[in-house]
């Protein structure tokens, strides 16, 4: 007899609410079967069986919620449940290729001879990790807290092109299909009946645009269909997430740099020689930026759930373009830091972005996030707060303009945008102004 | 004329043929006689020597309805028992399915072989069997099978009318059971298209013959629970109609398709193949099938039979799981 608690579905979810039990005492269990589903704050997820075996006791009933660890049910592993599917030794890739075991789409009796796997069949346990270890519950709840979309739910290809040709996002819509699998009926309701599912905004513009997405079929040849991976889809709802929850404002100030284009200029060479890496203006805006939070901590924030969290240490979100999709490693205890430790370490988290190295903990917990658009020319952007942070500033194209002075002379300076979006719910546009203003302060200063 | 069993449809549309175009003539074992399902009854005594018994030899029966088709007239041949129309497999698919091709279309070879087919009525292994599945591999070999006396009626028309030769296939078990009013059925259909018999919305059933039937009777009764089959007839098995299976594919995204012939290299792999090849994106479940069971025969014993046979019962099974899906 074995235990099944509450696993962690994602960063800061201490709790989960069971929405509905899979399985009853006395089902017999394949590896990774669903045994029940749970939802969260942030995402809601199956729980795969990190067991084989035949369901136990249910020890938390439908509609409660319990903290992450809780005892869930128990399972009686091993013998009873797994003579269902196979006798032998390879009972849980019996159990998988086959799928439909136990569920109601069971293969009769006379196609089980010549064909063991029905077809399609696999595709529906397709999704499951291959590696699964009986043995190892927390391996199993470790996986389901990273990558709770890849072993959640399948999506027939029907479901998908109706997904994709309406923008509906599956992750929102219930499933009456087998074991809440999204039915291509599930998705055609939510297209019809909700009403806030626009049709597909993107694909080109114009007076077209609306007939083509009322007649899917004609403009299927039209545009590419382009798999979301996982990295896409994070990066969707974490935006859109950030976008419909967190109201946001922006502003933006712009700096004479002249100083610290001239102090790079000075030092980048033995700075090379000295610390083995290249010196951008980056570190120093970095170090700018910690500065003006201590004075200002009120941006160095989050907002979880209802409560608004002020940090102590700085941990910086660096935004990185990398090849894969859009990354915020995050520099811990950037506060600590000076020019060159800054400079190596955002080096060091834009290689390990470029080469997908970074470990779970370089991208969690930042408390604040620095973009460097001027990277590839702009000079001003309107970023989108990382949420739950609460504030995201930019370093706008340094850029030489003729700049009218005190005393109404004209100079050739260097000058820099600085734009922040924060989430006006945690503070005030005095506060963002004031952050503002004196992170301007800070960049004019040096020289 | 109004209602009319199979049987007497194809019995009524023979003589109508016959009595049209005196080139038309029929040759089979017993047909002077009526033939054992009766199906020519009559005829004999009306059109002579245009009915004409032949040796227990199939290969002969083929062999001269091509010479005969060569020399002009328009021969339809009656194999008494689909199961015995392989000793003329050499004669029509090495022989009368390429005359066309083999001439590049300057000459064309119109017969017609009419085989009653199929099990379900206690026939045992000699008298039971499905072939569809080996003539239908054949280009060049039309074969067709309906379920409605009016479609027997009007694509037995047809199948005479065409330049090629087509293997008419009539299901034993609907030649009495399946009456029909001819004169108000649905419009009439053409050789190498298919109908949608029964709109719906949840799923597809595809079948063909008496097959056709029980999924009707299935989808019937699962209207009653809520789940809305559509119902495709197939009518021609060669060539099919890949328009119509995409069209009923597409717009449920979860297909059954159904025959009494064994599974293995039976019609619904190819089906499930052009299906999947050409409507993947709007698959919303597996593709399903219910055949007979791979074993070599059609059996004797009424159980056993039962056991063979798909029927209501075991479509609207799987229906009801494809729904669930």
């Amino acid at each position: 007899m074995t235990t099944v608690t509450m696993p962690q579905l994602g960063e800061s979810v201490t709790e989960g609410t069971i929405l509905a039990w899979l399985k009853q005492p006395g089902d017999p269990i394949a590896l990774d079967d669903s045994l029940c589903e749970i939802e969260t704050e942030k995402v809601t997820a199956e729980l795969p069986s990190p067991y084989e075996g035949v369901m136990g006791e249910i020890l938390v009933p439908q509609g409660e919620t319990v903290d992450v660890g809780a005892a869930l049910c128990t399972v009686v592993e091993g013998a009873a449940g797994a003579a269902a599917p196979s006798a032998n030794g390879h009972q849980s890739s019996t159990a998988r290729a086959s799928g439909w075991s136990g569920g109601p789409m069971s293969i009769p009796p006379d196609e089980d001879k010549k064909a063991p796997a029905p077809a399609g069949a696999p595709a529906v346990e397709a999704t499951a990790p291959p590696e699964a270890d009986p043995r190892e519950p927390a391996q199993a709840a470790a996986r389901t807290s990273t990558k709770p979309d890849q072993r959640q739910r399948f999506y027939s290809p029907a479901v998908m092109r109706l997904a994709q040709e309406h923008s509906v996002d599956l992750a929102v819509i219930r499933g009456t299909g087998v074991g809440g699998r999204v039915t291509r009926k599930d998705v055609d309701a939510a297209i019809s009946g909700a009403g806030t599912v626009a049709p597909a905004p993107a694909v080109e513009s114009g007076p077209q645009s609306a007939a083509r997405a009322a007649s899917p079929a004609q403009s299927a040849a039209a545009y590419t269909v382009v798999p979301l991976t996982p990295t896409r889809r994070t990066i969707a709802e974490n935006l859109k997430r950030s976008n419909l929850e967190a109201p946001q404002a922006w502003t933006m100030v712009e700096a004479d740099v002249t100083g610290l284009v001239r102090l790079r200029t000075r030092e980048k060479e033995a700075f090379l020689r000295q610390e083995g890496v290249e010196l951008t203006l980056l570190p120093y805006f970095t170090l700018a930026v910690c500065e003006t939070l201590r004075e200002f901590p009120m941006l160095n924030a989050r907002w979880e759930g209802e409560e608004l969290r002020h940090y102590g240490a700085l941990d910086i979100g660096i935004a990185v373009a990398s090849a894969h999709g859009l990354v915020v490693p995050v520099i811990h205890g950037a506060g600590d830091l000076n020019i060159s430790g800054l400079a190596k370490r955002i080096v060091d988290l834009a290689q390990r972005a470029q080469t997908r190295k970074l470990r779970l903990e370089d991208i969690e917990g930042g408390t604040f996030t620095v973009n460097n658009t001027g990277s590839f020319g702009s000079i001003a952007s309107k970023p989108i707060v990382n949420y739950p942070q609460v504030g995201i500033v930019t370093m706008e194209r340094v850029v030489k303009r003729a700049v009218v002075r005190d005393e109404d002379a004209i100079a050739v300076r260097s000058m820099v945008n600085v734009c922040l979006s924060f989430d006006h719910r945690a503070l005030d546009g005095v506060e963002a102004g004031g952050f503002l203003a004196a992170l301007k302060r800070r960049l004019e200063a040096i020289a | 004329m109004a209602t009319m069993t199979v049987i007497e449809a194809v019995r009524s549309t023979l003589d109508e043929e016959m009595a049209r175009d005196d080139r038309i003539f029929l040759l089979g074992e017993d047909v002077e006689a009526g033939g054992v399902f009766r199906a020519t009854d009559g005829l004999h005594a009306k059109y002579g020597e245009r009915v004409i018994d032949s040796p227990l030899a199939e290969s002969s029966i083929i062999g001269i309805s091509i010479g005969a088709a060569h020399y002009g007239l328009r021969p339809v041949a009656e194999i008494q028992f689909a199961d015995f129309i392989h000793s003329g497999f050499d004669q029509l698919c090495s022989e009368a399915s390429r005359w066309s091709y083999r001439t590049n279309g300057d000459s064309f070879l119109p017969m017609v072989v009419r085989a009653p087919w199929g099990g379900g009525v206690h026939g045992g292994q000699h008298h039971s069997q499905s072939i569809e599945a080996y003539y239908s591999h054949m280009p060049g070999i039309k074969v067709v099978a309906p379920a409605f006396p009016a479609d027997f009626r009007s694509l037995l028309k047809a199948s005479i009318l065409d330049p090629n030769p087509v293997l008419f296939l009539e299901h034993k078990r609907i030649y009495r059971l399946i009456k029909q009013d001819v004169d108000n059925a649905p419009a009439e259909t053409q050789l190498s298209r298919a109908r949608i018999t029964r709109p719906g919305a949840d799923l597809t059933i595809i079948a063909y013959g008496f097959m056709l039937h029980e999924s009707l009777s299935a989808a019937e009764t699962l209207a009653g629970e809520g789940i809305d089959c559509m119902v495709v007839d197939l009518l021609t098995l060669n060539p099919l109609d890949t328009e119509t299976i995409l069209e009923s594919a597409k717009a449920t995204g979860k297909v059954l398709v159904v025959h009494e012939d064994t599974l293995t290299g039976g019609l619904g792999g190819e089906i499930s193949a052009i299906i999947a090849e050409h409507a993947f994106e709007y698959l919303d479940a597996p593709i399903r099938r219910i055949a007979g069971p791979d074993v070599p025969a059609m059996p004797y014993h009424h159980a056993m039979e039962e056991f063979f046979m798909p029927n209501r019962e075991k479509i609207a099974a799987a229906a009801r799981d494809l729904a669930a899906y």
